[in-house]
């Protein structure tokens, strides 16, 4: 049978192509134009060409501010990811106490960002906080207003409360479709439960788990609600991650061009990280043989 | 290598059975010979893998016990009964090769590495992977990753016993003879006990010394392919075995003859006031058609299926089957039908009743 070649099909895609236009390129559009151009208000511009992407790649703030966000994102994912798929194994895989695990595991993610920075603010506040006052009534020093560890320290603790629910539900749904005659077969096989961890629910949550810190690995680089809450970046710099450093130069100091390219190159080294993430793991899966 | 006594055993996969109906496996006593080969044969949903998982302890049965060579094993875990067993669907370790996949229940159980590797070429061969065996399992098809899962449940030689549930189910028909006539050369060669459990007729009888033949979790014959054939002793055997299955037609049995809508067959043996509802079997090997003996039949289509006809017929109201031999004429005048007395049985309640000689 001949294929009918005409233009048609392109009127079945307008829509999105209009819906995707005004949702994410013309957006970004405006930000490319920021990005090569100098203004001093008033709606005048000026070429400024690659200048600021050149001040940006120079610029020791943001080096440092990239450091401390590969930092968070390294951290948080070596305590989330472990953490998660221990919890998934740990929970009830039927009945009602399975339901029940499932809705409480649920809330973290329920609750607003700024809220769930609120809650340890005050959590860990020394004079009001529970956490804080009990630390510090030990013995402990531990000021998240002042010391570097604490403010750290903090920030990863909410991050692993509000978002390891989230590897842990992945890898919850990825462990209950393993089939029961996989654990019955390693019992007749007499396999240890290692073994049991290592050769049928690891491969087998291989796929979830790939999409889990993939999540967590995007929305962490990208943080900024929580500790901005918390910290409001500091004490001085030492939790001003990306995104909070790029409002500061884009709103406090309306240093828009810079921050404009900042974004782009934002953009791109998450998307670069991500597509590198996302081949290796095809890649490896392809090597397997796909079943 | 053990006997397995089942004592008093019945299943319930609700906590608190009130009913018989409620249990999935009914009271049930039974020995399992040591070193024979053992068919489980019943439709889907009859309790079979239940009775495996059991045996297997995957399962913990409701009631009664378990006996391996009269030690009770009931609470044993799997582990400690040392059993091989083979399941439905494959089930392959995704991340392994196919030799380490067939190695794996002996290096748990920490045997040496020469030993392993001599073991892993004799069931490479029996299952006809051994090109395969470095090759990771994840990317096999659904019959090679089976035959891996029956690769290692061959792999052990001293186990208790070896289960088989529906193992052939994904398996290609020509390689399905295959590996069944491995299975029975292996049981010819280390005596295991074995318990196969299948749907499929034709696989328990060439399979299995002793065909053990459950309906609605309940264990209705044990006999021999013969004896089951012959002497079906419950309707559903009857019917469940052979192709087609046996002729069930109601009837009224008074001594030595019996009254079907009226009309007269008679029997080999003579039978008491019998209960409850009354039906007399025969196979449809032992009806014959003619043109002027026996009752009156309509022959609604006739089937070849190359080394005998089978004749669909109705035969007052009831639907019966005729087996004609290949060579045989099937003419309009065929209308009648008569049955060998010696092998009509008789049942009430879906029960054979035996008879006096007549």
């Amino acid at each position: 049978m001949e294929k009918t070649v005409n233009q048609k099909a392109w009127l079945l895609v307008l829509p999105v192509l209009v819906l995707v236009a005004f949702s994410a390129v013309i957006p970004l559009m405006t930000v490319v134009n920021y990005s090569v151009q100098d203004t001093f208000g008033n709606n005048k511009f000026f070429w400024a060409g690659l200048e600021w992407f050149d001040e940006m790649l120079h610029s020791e703030r943001m080096w440092n501010a990239l450091g401390r966000q590969l930092l968070f994102s390294a951290i948080i994912l070596a305590i989330e990811v472990p953490l998660g798929i221990l919890v998934a194994l740990s929970m009830p895989k039927r009945g009602f106490w399975a339901s029940v695990c499932l809705v409480l595991m649920a809330l973290p993610l329920l609750i607003p960002w700024n809220v769930v920075g609120t809650i340890w603010q005050i959590f860990g506040r020394v004079d009001i906080g529970l956490l804080g006052y009990t630390l510090e009534n030990l013995g402990i020093p531990y000021n998240y207003t002042q010391h570097l560890f604490a403010a750290w320290a903090t920030v990863i603790v909410m991050d692993v409360w509000h978002w390891t629910s989230l590897v842990a539900l992945l890898a919850y749904a990825g462990l209950q479709s393993i089939p029961d005659a996989y654990y019955q077969a390693a019992k007749i096989d007499q396999a240890s439960r290692w073994s049991v961890f290592r050769y049928i629910e690891l491969p087998k949550m291989q796929g979830v788990l790939m999409i889990a810190i993939l999540l967590r690995f995007m929305d962490s680089f990208m943080i900024y609600t929580e500790p901005f809450v918390v910290t409001g970046g500091g004490p001085g710099n030492s939790t001003t991650f990306l995104s909070i450093d790029l409002v500061k130069m884009a709103l406090g100091q309306f240093d828009l061009g810079p921050a404009a390219a900042f974004s782009i190159m934002y953009f791109l080294v998450i998307l670069l990280i991500c597509w590198v993430f996302y081949t290796v793991m095809t890649n490896l899966e392809k090597r397997d043989g796909v079943s | 290598m053990a006997k397995i006594t089942l004592d008093n055993l019945a299943h319930s996969y609700l906590p608190n059975p009130k009913g018989e109906e409620d249990f999935a496996l009914k009271e049930l006593n039974h020995e399992w010979t040591d070193g024979e080969a053992y068919a489980l044969l019943g439709s889907s949903g009859c309790g079979k893998t239940t009775l495996l998982n059991i045996i297997s302890g995957l399962l913990k049965p409701s009631q009664g016990r378990v006996l391996f060579d009269d030690r009770d094993v009931t609470s044993a875990p799997t582990a400690e009964r040392n059993i091989a067993q083979v399941f439905q669907f494959p089930v392959v370790y995704d991340t392994m090769s196919v030799r380490q996949n067939l190695a794996f229940p002996l290096k748990n159980r920490g045997a040496d590495a020469a030993y392993v590797a001599e073991r892993v070429q004799t069931v490479a061969r029996m299952i006809d992977m051994e090109a395969e065996l470095d090759r990771k399992a994840r990317g096999l098809t659904a019959d090679a990753k089976q035959k891996i899962s029956l690769g290692r449940g061959m792999v052990r030689e001293d186990v208790n016993a070896l289960l088989f549930d529906e193992p052939l189910t994904v398996i290609d028909p020509h390689m399905k003879w295959e590996l069944r006539t491995q299975l029975k050369s292996l049981h010819r060669q280390f005596g295991h006990t074995m318990i196969y459990v299948t749907h499929d007729q034709t696989e328990a009888l060439t399979f299995a010394d002793k065909v053990v033949v459950m309906f609605d979790g309940r264990v209705v014959q044990i006999g021999t392919p013969e004896e089951l054939f012959e002497t079906p002793e419950h309707t559903f055997v009857g019917y469940f075995i052979g192709s087609p299955g046996m002729n069930i037609i109601p009837a009224r049995i008074e001594g030595n003859r019996a009254h079907v809508n009226g009309s007269l067959i008679q029997l080999a043996r003579a039978y008491g006031k019998l209960d409850g509802e009354v039906v007399i079997g025969v196979r449809p090997e032992y009806a014959k058609l003619s043109d002027k003996d026996g009752l009156p039949v309509r022959i609604r289509r006739v089937e070849d299926v190359g080394r005998h006809k089978i004749v669909r017929a109705e035969f007052f109201g009831n639907d019966i089957n005729i087996i004609a031999k290949e060579g045989e004429a099937i003419g309009s005048e065929m209308t009648r039908v008569t049955f060998d007395p010696a092998r009509v049985n008789v049942y009430a309640n879906d029960w054979r009743v035996t008879g006096e000689a007549a």
